[in-house]
């Protein structure tokens, strides 16, 4: 039997056939045959995610909702754009693509530690000590991973880790962490042909079944989905999406000579061939000291071009309208300017950025008051951004997932799509 | 013995230590403090009671043994000595391959990298000697010093940060200026079983934990003073790190914070919102290390033996391990309270608690489930009964290391230990993110999904396991006079710890026939052993 399990088999069926085929009969191993046929076929309007990670928790009142004339406000001013909104002079890249872009402007979201912030923005769920939620890069996995057979490499990647985990939904759907240099690490099998990696694969099959007989848990057969996964993987033309290298060194050029212009650029050809979440990590915020410096000098830069050149990218490819960018981080920082010239830890007064796949462009969604530090109108959850995603990407909100323990989880919390993003 | 011996790369004066002990059973009772073992298992059986679940059978002797070497030492048995455990007789047996285990090096070593990953991370911070803080809890391990001494040492070290390895962890936590932010939080999860971390900015919500606390136990680190020092690289005539060290400043003041509502508040050091003596002259570490020890509570012994507990049945006796409180309660709160005096009376004996966590009745149970512990499922969300065991992934140490014993014919020997370290420690890097962040928290890959997979199949580490060359394991048994039938025998032995079955058998029989060679096919079957859940799963 094949260790590639068809898709429209369930895994008690499968596991019967399994069952079945005792191992006194190993047949030819069907190791390649689900390949090419259809890899190179792109079909048009596949949803995606672009989730662009800013680990540490960036200061967005020096970056979406600056306060000129504050005591609060920093060094910075704000610049118009192509939207109806302004926002900081130091991107003036992203300031220009801000018709197809918008910023939530009152997130309130309670968690101010690192992991626990980190946690609840990937999840919309606060940590709980008897389940361990999705990221919702694997929920998007689990409602779309289904649909798009042709498929072949991992349905949730992440450039540069950080992206949390698959929770109750299985390892299958767990991201897949990758460098920005597009070098996927032991995936070449080396000098072991075909036939004897079938070989093997027989004999392994029947250590790994046997042990998952044996009635200790979920974990052995996660091992093996997971395995399938990765034989699936090492055989794939789709591999070659990886290779940022391969593009136009104009485009490469355009989405910057660092790693996280490679990552964009990666994501984007990653939506080429169907995967529908990708998480780009841009790490470095955490700027207890010397912000305003970090931010002009280094983060924003970086930042400012790789976000404009995917935004400009997909719409000259006509694939804005359906892949959905992202940007934030764990939380926000202190309005408060410390004695280090730094911003500390901040989740209840906000912001992020959101658009593309649809959604309402140039909009700045919710306000805070004068010095950041309240919210003036509806304040957002992570819930509601995800429940906003979902919508743009078609995933149906009235999903219920169970947990492991039965319990329902409703998708995105039960947050609610953003009147002015959908509407 | 002489197995052991080897993998342990010890001579004959090992040999002779042990089987003087082996004559003195009776000393095991001793040892072994049987009483605390039999209120182990009593409270754990009145659990299966008052849940109405009835525990597993036990496992057999060679999947314990299988268990017990990579929970103690972090790999699993050499072949050798799974062969000498099935032919031992002695129904002492069990608790002599655990003495042996906590007399050889790899018991040093294991918890050396057990506790160096949870002080300073398995990325070693900038300006932080690793082989410092692992020289520090070498000793601390090889010499069994009692806990409280250990954390003591780690919370009041000062010096050069390879001439007393002790103060990287506080080294380690003050990377950034963060006024000790970090090393509040960290030091109180890692030694007191307590989170606060949230607490810098607002009372914890679920905990009794108010802000305040977390400032006044952040004073006690205000006296701590990082400094680095640099050099001139004459090649290069560059500036570049010589080495750091850890003094205390002359902070004697109180600290402020913000409230929430940025009101300006003052905190003076209290542990646990009790007050502390002070003595002139006494750093603030100094005063923290001693409310420590002195806590009638005996709060770090708890953690530890929370912790601890946790490490060898996978799930404490609260989820996480670190984070306990009224807010979090206990499975087993009377169990947990036992050994937690029980650990005290032993004057924080850590080769003790392990003795006797390896005894109970729960820890040797299988971990198959029956039909009346289904409910017993923590992975599921459920409370732990340990009516059987749970199984777990290794940690990427312990697979590096399982992978060392089952490539080589002669084990691990200390003789290339230090290079297998570097190896190691290299070969980790590619699984560790890390978060950059403050708090220097790093995340794994490592962790089952497909990376993990590749590294499996297509890695370097399986495929020197398998490439038959002279002095590996696999050579050594394909080259043994023996039937083809036993040398199959000892590679299931080797792996998997357990005989193979009927349907092994077969498999292997049809491996044999289409491969036309002996060689690949042992290489195949070798292959696919380690690849295998089985292999990678301690059961």
């Amino acid at each position: 039997m094949s260790i590639i399990q068809p898709e429209n088999m369930d895994r008690r069926h499968f596991m019967r056939h399994v069952a079945a085929s005792s191992a006194m009969t190993i047949p030819a191993f069907h190791f390649l045959n689900h390949l090419s046929a259809n890899a190179a076929e792109v079909r048009k309007n596949q949803k995606a995610c672009v989730l662009v990670w800013l680990g540490g928790g960036p200061p967005t009142i020096d970056m979406w909702d600056l306060k000129p004339g504050s005591k609060n406000g920093g060094e910075f001013k704000p610049i118009s754009t192509a939207g109806d909104l302004q926002i900081s002079e130091h991107m003036p890249k992203i300031a220009k693509q801000m018709d197809s872009l918008s910023v939530v402007r009152s997130m309130s979201t309670r968690e101010a530690d690192h992991t626990r912030g980190r946690y609840y923005m990937h999840t919309a769920y606060v940590p709980n000590p008897t389940v361990i939620h999705p990221s919702f890069g694997s929920v998007v996995s689990h409602s779309l991973a289904p649909q798009r057979k042709s498929l072949e490499i991992p349905s949730f990647v992440s450039v540069g880790g950080g992206a949390g985990s698959a929770g109750f939904l299985g390892m299958t759907h767990a991201p897949f962490v990758v460098d920005s240099n597009g070098q996927i690490r032991n995936v070449d099998s080396g000098g072991t042909d075909k036939r004897r990696l079938e070989q093997r694969l027989a004999m392994w099959d029947v250590v790994e079944s046997g042990f998952i007989n044996s009635d200790r848990g979920d974990l052995p057969q996660a091992h093996k989905d997971v395995y399938r996964k990765a034989v699936n993987l090492m055989t794939s033309p789709q591999m070659d999406a990886f290779k940022v290298a391969q593009e136009d060194p104009k485009i490469q050029e355009a989405y910057g000579n660092n790693n996280f212009g490679r990552g964009m650029l990666m994501a984007r050809r990653l939506i080429e061939v169907g995967v529908p979440f990708i998480e780009v990590n841009l790490g470095g915020w955490d700027l207890h000291n010397d912000v305003f410096n970090t931010l002009s000098n280094q983060r924003l830069p970086t930042l400012d071009q790789g976000i404009a050149a995917l935004t400009q990218d997909l719409k000259s490819r006509g694939m804005l309208d359906d892949v959905v960018i992202v940007c934030m981080g764990e939380f926000g920082r202190t309005p408060r300017i410390n004695q280090n010239v730094g911003r500390d830890h901040w989740a209840s007064s906000w912001s992020l950025m959101i658009g593309g796949g649809g959604l309402n462009g140039g909009v700045a969604v919710g306000q805070t008051d004068k010095d950041g530090v309240g919210i003036e109108s509806q304040s957002y959850l992570p819930g509601d951004i995800w429940a906003t995603v979902s919508k743009a990407m078609g995933i149906p909100l009235n999903i219920v997932h169970t947990s492991k323990r039965g319990r329902p989880m409703k998708i995105a919390n039960g947050g609610t799509p953003i009147e002015e993003l959908v509407g | 013995m002489r197995a052991l011996s080897l993998i342990f790369g010890l001579a004959v004066l090992q040999i002779t230590t042990l089987s003087v002990r082996a004559a003195e059973t009776s000393d095991y009772r001793l040892k072994y403090d049987t009483a605390v073992v039999d209120q182990i298992d009593l409270l754990i059986r009145q659990s299966w009671e008052d849940n109405e679940v009835s525990p597993s059978e036990a496992a057999d002797d060679i999947t314990w043994l299988r268990r017990v070497y990579l929970d103690t030492v972090g790999h699993i048995p050499p072949l050798s000595v799974v062969e000498e455990f099935i032919k031992n007789k002695d129904s002492n047996k069990y608790q002599q391959a655990v003495d042996e285990m906590l007399d050889g090096d790899s018991y040093v070593n294991n918890w050396t990298t057990i506790w160096t990953n949870l002080l300073i991370g398995r990325q070693t911070p900038d300006r932080t000697s690793r082989d410092g803080m692992q020289k520090f809890l070498r000793e601390a391990f090889a010499k069994n010093r009692p806990w409280d001494d250990v954390v003591y040492d780690i919370l009041t070290a000062e010096g050069h940060f390879e001439e007393n390895g002790a103060v990287n962890y506080l080294l380690s936590q003050m990377t950034m200026r963060d006024e000790g932010v970090q090393a509040t939080a960290k030091t109180t999860r890692l030694f007191l079983g307590t989170q606060v971390q949230c607490t810098q900015c607002h009372n914890h919500p679920f905990n009794d934990w108010k802000q305040s606390q977390f400032w006044e136990f952040n004073s006690f680190f205000r006296n701590a003073r990082r400094v680095d020092h640099d050099k001139i690289d004459p090649n290069t005539g560059q500036e570049v790190d010589d080495y750091s060290e850890l003094t205390t400043n002359d902070f004697s003041g109180p600290v402020f914070f913000e409230k929430r509502s940025g009101l300006m508040q003052v905190a003076y050091p209290k542990y646990f919102g009790n007050d502390v003596e002070f003595d002139n002259g006494k750093s603030r570490q100094k005063i923290l290390a001693d409310a420590i020890v002195a806590d009638g509570d005996h709060q770090m012994a708890r953690a530890m033996v929370n912790r601890m507990w946790g490490h060898f049945f996978g799930y404490g006796f609260t989820r996480p391990v670190d984070d306990m409180g009224p807010h979090n309660p206990a499975s087993h709160p009377m169990l947990l309270e036992y050994l937690t005096e029980s650990f005290v009376a032993s004057d924080y004996d850590m080769k003790m608690l392990v003795r006797w966590i390896t005894s109970s009745e729960a820890y040797r149970l299988s971990s198959e489930f029956n039909t009346k512990n289904e409910i017993d499922n923590p992975a599921a969300g459920e409370m732990p009964l340990f009516s059987h065991m749970y199984i777990k992934s290794m940690e990427a140490e312990q697979l590096f290391d399982s992978l060392m014993v089952a490539s080589n014919a002669s084990g691990m020997n200390r003789a290339n230990y230090a290079q297998a370290m570097r190896q190691r420690n290299q070969w980790l890097q590619q699984f560790v993110t890390t978060f950059g962040t403050d708090e220097n928290d790093e995340s794994t890959t490592f962790n089952g999904s497909i990376p993990q997979a590749l590294m499996m199949m297509n890695g370097e580490l399986v495929d020197t396991a398998v490439k038959c060359d002279p002095g590996t394991l696999l050579h050594q048994v394909v080259s043994a006079e023996e039937k083809d039938s036993k040398k199959v025998q000892l590679l299931y032995l080797a792996a998997l710890g357990r005989n193979p079955s009927g349907r092994d058998l077969a498999a292997v029989k049809k491996l044999m026939q289409i491969s036309g060679n002996p060689i690949s096919a042992y290489q195949d079957l070798y292959w696919a052993l380690l690849n295998s859940n089985e292999f990678i799963f301690v059961r």
